[in-house]
């Protein structure tokens, strides 16, 4: 298995080399993290604003069509050819792409939620601003994650191709890889970038799990006659439309 | 722009025959291979969690990694086209699966049970009864595989087999935009046409959805 060889190679797993498999790793967490903070920030206001608000709702709807639809090698070829190599054009790439499945999934959340627990806070004297951060972000939380969720693999995926305009992080195993002719090489990368991808993705059908609301899950109900109220947050695989 | 169509017609035409088989063939072998699996899930209770599972792994697979890990695998050639049209149907059987479960699981149980009160056996039940009502949901998967399928062929151009991605690489190493804009265009219409093509469809095999009796 001469395919293996690069992988499995004790040499490329040491920590204090820079380029090594480690430090890949690395530099493609930090690249996944910082696209998805930027990108939350922009996308889970504005999805917030259209969910809570009702407006512009075509915006969020089609967001998620639109973002699906670019091809993503020629976003980051096209912004690269204008802007010039560098860390910048790369990563207005990526976020333009992890931007719709949040703001899609977080505009989705809000309009999922009973009406009658919005009304039920209205009722209970609650400010808008007290409706938003108390009844309805808890309760859109777990299909906001679901959206960063899709994110993420986006990104993960993107930025391998991305190592083609000179990213690091792990695509370079597989770009340098093809160039050299060293198919192992390529191998490692794929395997590696591969099981750092299921893991996060993992990690957040954990943690998707973990944020459903009490309310909504049925946690807080302990007394053994009281029925937990019926989901309506059941993550949409599809966008409507 | 226009210069660069005019001068280069036979080879964005080539590129993009390329991309719309390379798209389109796992489209039509994913609804072959993950009608029956889905049924599976439903049917077979156990396999549901499994086989959703499975698929949401290899969905998470980035997918220039996915076409390099092919080749070792199933002893296809690096460069062979193959692997793009296995990968793209990887993912498309992925999403899929889990659709047609969702969908089938969907169908109100009184439903069935009025059919088959009314003679149908099982797989007639689910052809005449089961599948029509979850179509709606089924093409909703669909559309979203099809258009996520146009938009990665691209990436196959970086092993060489990738339709309209060749024209990005082109652009990038002349420095030149024209071809860039010309394959991101062609690629977003092409994701487009075949998005409005299955909605076309669904609105003429599921007129109930439209006329307000939804099931």
């Amino acid at each position: 298995m001469d395919y293996l060889e690069y992988l499995l190679d004790p040499e490329h797993w040491d920590l204090a080399v820079n380029g090594n498999i480690p430090s890949l790793v690395l530099e493609h967490l930090y690249y996944t993290v910082l696209t998805l903070i930027i990108a939350s920030l922009i996308a889970i206001p504005v999805g917030l604003y259209i969910g809570h608000t009702g407006k512009f709702s075509f915006v969020a709807i089609n967001a998620g069509n639109a973002g699906r639809s670019l091809p993503t090698l020629g976003l980051i070829i096209l912004l690269v050819t204008v802007i010039g190599f560098g860390l910048l054009p790369v990563v207005i790439a990526l976020v333009i792409l992890a931007i719709p499945p949040i703001l899609t999934s977080t505009y989705a959340g809000l309009r999922a939620i009973n009406p009658a627990s919005v009304d039920a806070a209205k009722g209970m004297g609650m400010r808008p601003i007290e409706i938003l951060f108390r009844v309805e972000i808890p309760i859109a939380l777990p299909l906001i994650l679901s959206g960063l969720r899709s994110a993420t693999l986006q990104v993960v995926s993107t930025a391998t191709v991305a190592s083609y305009v000179g990213l690091g992080g792990l695509g370079r195993l597989l770009v340098d890889g093809l160039a050299l002719n060293q198919y192992d090489r390529v191998i490692a990368g794929a395997v590696v970038v591969a099981l750092l991808a299921i893991i996060l993705d993992l990690i957040a059908s954990g943690l998707q799990r973990l944020v459903v609301s009490p309310g909504v899950s049925g946690r807080a109900l302990t007394r053994t006659s009281n029925k937990p109220p019926s989901s309506s947050v059941e993550p949409a695989s599809a966008t409507a439309g | 722009m226009i210069d660069y169509i005019t001068g280069n017609r036979e080879i964005i035409w080539t590129a993009f025959q390329e991309h719309l088989y390379l798209a389109l063939i796992p489209v039509i072998l994913a609804i072959i291979i993950s009608l029956p699996l889905g049924y599976i899930a439903v049917r077979y209770k156990k396999l549901y969690y499994p086989l959703v599972n499975i698929s949401s792994i290899l969905y998470a697979i980035p997918s220039l990694a996915l076409f390099l890990l092919l080749p070792p695998i199933i002893g296809t050639g690096v460069l062979s086209p193959l692997n793009i049209i296995i990968a793209l149907t990887v993912y498309s059987v992925a999403l899929m699966v889990r659709v047609v479960a969702d969908g089938l699981n969907s169908v109100d149980p009184a439903i069935t049970q009025a059919a088959t009160a009314m003679g149908y056996r099982r797989v007639k039940r689910l052809l005449r009864v089961e599948l029509p009502i979850a179509l709606p949901v089924m093409l909703a998967g669909l559309r979203v595989a099809t258009v996520a399928n146009v938009s990665i062929v691209s990436v196959g151009a970086l092993i060489g087999v990738g339709g309209l991605g060749a024209l990005f690489l082109r652009g990038l190493q002349l420095d030149y935009l024209a071809p860039i804009y010309v394959g991101i265009i062609l690629s977003v219409l092409l994701a487009a046409t075949c998005d409005i093509i299955i909605v076309f469809v669904q609105r003429r095999f599921t007129p109930w959805v439209r006329a307000g009796g939804r099931a």
